[in-house]
């Protein structure tokens, strides 16, 4: 059986899921800082967390009724 | 490639590979004949949704005429708004592109944005609205639900949309004042607050008559407290970052929580110990609301999105599968008497103008015009992408209501109406409602005590009787529909508090995030008023935000209560309030889109949004007037007020449905309330618009004015516009991937390559 096609199928699945949630946020902002700001300090995902979430204390979203 | 020297390739630098594709190529005789199928096949669809009568209307039609009507919308009128009015520069860097900081400005691929916008735009709404107008028969819900949302809702969003990203993601409120000018911007701030306030207070109600007299329902919702933390507190110290992880497990503790639900209600402590009167649940509610404004985010809020997000693209799409397998029958009448009439229990007023009100997310929803300004236009990639995110967002939203509205209709119209009509009118028994449902003349075979206890037995309630609010209706049809497909009779009950249990936890996710969101706006309002005051613009100042807290949660907890405790049916008084509030926050968004669309010189197009408008003015003014204005009792507020104040003043101590004086005076002090602030919204919004068409008349007679748009800054990144990629744009694609290896500038990408 061809295990690719499954394979691509899941990688795909979670790529979608893990960007709407958010949690390829991460990786998308280290490799932000890689290309722009290279001498930049690249935060543990524990600290990118706790500064985002001090973020969204600050400025919060609204959700829809 | 076909016809490639219709296809035009933009560069803004001549070293790197093009930023837009501009195709002015045909369509292919393939895909036309593709549409033209499309089309023939909703216009069977809605030929037999408004032809065939009686027994044989199948809900799968109602998809069928939905999904078409979609497809040909979006691909020629979204088409139409989008080379006239949206005019997208895919060369023009967005703000994503622009400001990029890797955190709130960041290029999103449009899959992703989509199905972000869309899980912040579904809510309880699009649910709630459309069970209630089942009252007035299939039919006029239908032609709303679907062509609002082509004609209305849809261009709502994707214009504020549009406007937003050319304004580095500025607020509604934000816009409004630099585009109408300071007086209209001052009411359209006040405007949103107080909207805001009525929505939260509306939609705790929903829950409030979903959960009371319900052990099963408190326990399992009251659980998804302690799994929000317990959530929490794993992403934060046991596994930081594993968001999917994390939600995988809440969920499974979610369903554990509901089939525990139903052990915990079965046991006498259990029952004695959940079971909770309505003034009591509300109290509770009101606790959270604060707590959730207090707490750090990451401890509450942040998980309780993720389980909700989940949730909500999991059993949309469950309830989607539900009605295609399942294809239940209508037993709604295409139009009922009440719609003529004006006088159904679950609402009062007319087909006009009450219908637009009571549905209003699904087909045109204000609030949306809050979402779309500020959080989606920072992550989009190219302005071309808004249509598929803002207009075909809006459209799924309206197929979710669909989905609402036909599982309503599927219900045996007696037990739909002994669940939607107030106490005062059903008499809370079975006995009584059967009595009162009988007398309706809804054709069918009468309902007896029986069968009205069975059904409340069938889902694991002590009763069904006048289970106002939309929610209990929704999770009872949705538990017919499942049920017949999945895991039987047996499973009812199951999928009955399955369902109570996602609308509550989508509904109190928009209680907590709106309170939060509303103690800002308070805080940034005191603290703009300067002296001491200023002290409120710290966020991190507790006192300020406990202050806050406290005034937001009076204010939607006061008007909770009262609803709660009304002794004329909170659902039925204050849902047209609720329905109003959103509509005028839509007048409002439509208003400056129509203003600006004016300004930019584009006034033959000024209809798009145009019409709209005018149409929404006309249902909400219609509306708010007879509320106010209306000399009958059950319509209009004040004529209640006066009826009820005449009463005292006679020395009765009995009255219509109050049953003591007390109950008398409550209902004076209530009409009050709610006739004051049908007035408050009716003025803010006609300063709105009178602002906006002062600014549309100057800018008329100048030809143009100029906007607060963004200057351009040249695009230096590539990405597709709609959902699959032409040829051309993969061409392109390719010719990045080629030149990003080259110059060795990796960009993250998705698997299956744009």
């Amino acid at each position: 059986m061809d295990l690719t096609t499954p394979r691509r199928a899941w990688r795909a699945l979670t790529w979608y899921v893990t960007g709407v949630l958010g949690e390829s946020d991460y990786e998308r902002y280290v490799a932000h800082l890689r290309r722009h700001h290279p001498d930049a300090r690249v935060p543990t995902v524990r600290e990118y967390w706790r500064e985002r979430h001090a973020e969204q204390d600050a400025n919060p979203g609204a959700r829809c009724c | 490639m076909r016809s490639p020297e219709l296809v035009e390739l933009v560069r803004t630098d001549p070293d790197r590979p093009p930023v837009a594709v501009i195709d002015r190529r045909p369509m292919t005789t393939g895909k036309r004949i593709l549409f033209a199928v499309i089309a023939l096949l909703a216009a069977t669809a809605w030929a037999l949704i408004a032809f065939v009568r009686g027994e044989s209307v199948n809900g799968a039609y109602f998809v069928v005429a939905a999904v078409g009507t979609y497809v040909i919308a979006y691909r020629f009128y979204a088409r139409l708004i989008e080379y006239k009015v949206v005019r997208p520069r895919d060369d023009r860097a967005t703000p994503a592109e622009q400001y990029e900081n890797g955190r709130d400005f960041a290029p999103t691929d449009r899959r992703v944005l989509f199905g972000h916008h869309f899980a912040a735009i579904a809510g309880a709404g699009p649910l709630v609205g459309p069970v209630l107008a089942a009252q007035m028969g299939y039919l006029p819900g239908t032609l709303w639900i679907i062509i609002g949302a082509v004609l209305a809702g849809c261009v709502q969003d994707y214009l504020v949309l549009w406007m937003s990203t050319r304004r580095r993601g500025r607020s509604l409120g934000q816009m409004i004042r630099e585009e109408i000018g300071t007086v209209g911007g001052v009411a359209g701030i006040i405007g949103v607050f107080v909207i805001m306030i009525i929505l939260l207070a509306v939609l705790a109600l929903v829950v409030v008559n979903a959960l009371a007299e319900s052990p099963w329902g408190v326990f399992s919702v009251g659980l998804t407290i302690p799994i929000a933390l317990f959530m929490g507190v794993y992403l934060r110290y046991l596994r930081p970052g594993k968001v999917s992880e994390v939600s995988l497990i809440g969920v499974a503790l979610l369903i554990l929580a509901i089939v525990a639900g139903g052990w915990v209600a079965d046991t006498p402590w259990g029952a004695e110990t959940f079971t909770l009167d309505k003034v009591t649940v509300a109290w509770l509610i009101i606790g959270y609301g604060f707590l959730a404004s207090v707490l750090p985010v990451w401890l509450l809020l942040a998980p309780r999105d993720y389980l909700s997000t989940f949730m909500k693209v999991g059993t949309i799409m469950l309830l989607a599968v539900g009605v295609i397998v399942a294809q239940p029958q209508v037993h709604a009448p295409a139009v009922s008497s009440f719609a003529i009439e004006g006088n159904g229990p679950a609402f009062a007023g007319a087909l006009f103008p009450f219908l637009f009100i009571t549905i209003a997310c699904g087909a045109l929803s204000g609030f949306h015009a809050l979402i779309s300004s500020g959080t989606t236009p920072k992550l989009v990639q190219k302005e071309s992408q808004l249509r598929l995110i803002g207009y075909g967002g809006m459209l799924t939203e309206s197929f979710v209501a669909i989905m609402a509205l036909v599982t309503a209709i599927s219900i045996d119209q007696h037990l739909y109406f002994t669940m939607n009509a107030p106490a005062a009118l059903t008499g809370g028994t079975p006995e009584t409602a059967a009595a009162y449902v009988n007398g309706l003349g809804l054709g069918g075979t009468p309902a007896t005590a029986g069968d009205i206890q069975g059904a409340a037995d069938a889902v694991g309630e002590e009763s069904i009787v006048s289970r106002t609010g939309g929610a209990p209706t929704l999770a009872f049809g949705m538990a017919q529909i499942l049920g017949s497909f999945l895991g039987g009779s047996g499973m009812i009950a199951f999928w009955y508090h399955f369902a109570i249990m996602f609308e509550a936890l989508f509904i109190l996710t928009t209680v907590d995030a709106g309170t939060r969101v509303a103690r800002f706006m308070l805080s940034d309002s005191l603290g703009n008023l300067g002296g001491p005051l200023r002290k409120f613009r710290d966020p991190s100042w507790r006192v300020g935000a406990w202050v806050c807290s406290v005034v937001v949660c009076g204010l939607w907890g006061a008007i909770l209560l009262m609803g709660v405790t009304d002794p004329l049916g909170g659902i039925n008084t204050l849902f047209p309030l609720f329905g109003i509030a959103n509509q005028l926050l839509a007048a409002m968004a439509l208003a400056l889109v129509t203003c600006v669309v004016v300004k930019k010189g584009y006034l033959k197009w000024a209809w798009i949004p145009g019409v709209p408008l005018v149409w929404d003015l006309a249902v909400t003014l219609t509306a708010s007037w007879q509320k106010i204005f209306s000399a009958d009792p059950k319509l209009g507020y004040w004529a209640q007020h006066q009826a009820f104040r005449d009463a005292r003043d006679a020395g009765e101590t009995t009255f219509g449905t109050a049953a003591d004086p007390a109950a008398m005076d409550a209902v004076i002090r209530n009409t009050f309330i709610q006739g004051t602030l049908s007035i408050v919204f009716a003025g803010l919004v006609v300063v709105v618009a009178l602002a906006a068409l002062w600014v549309c008349v100057r800018a008329i007679r100048a030809g143009s004015l100029p906007t607060s748009e963004e200057p351009d800054v040249p695009s230096k990144i590539f990405a597709p516009s709609g959902l699959v990629p032409t040829d051309a744009e993969r061409e392109v694609a390719a010719e990045w991937d080629a030149w990003e290896a080259e110059h060795g500038e990796r960009r993250e990408k998705a698997p299956t390559h744009a």
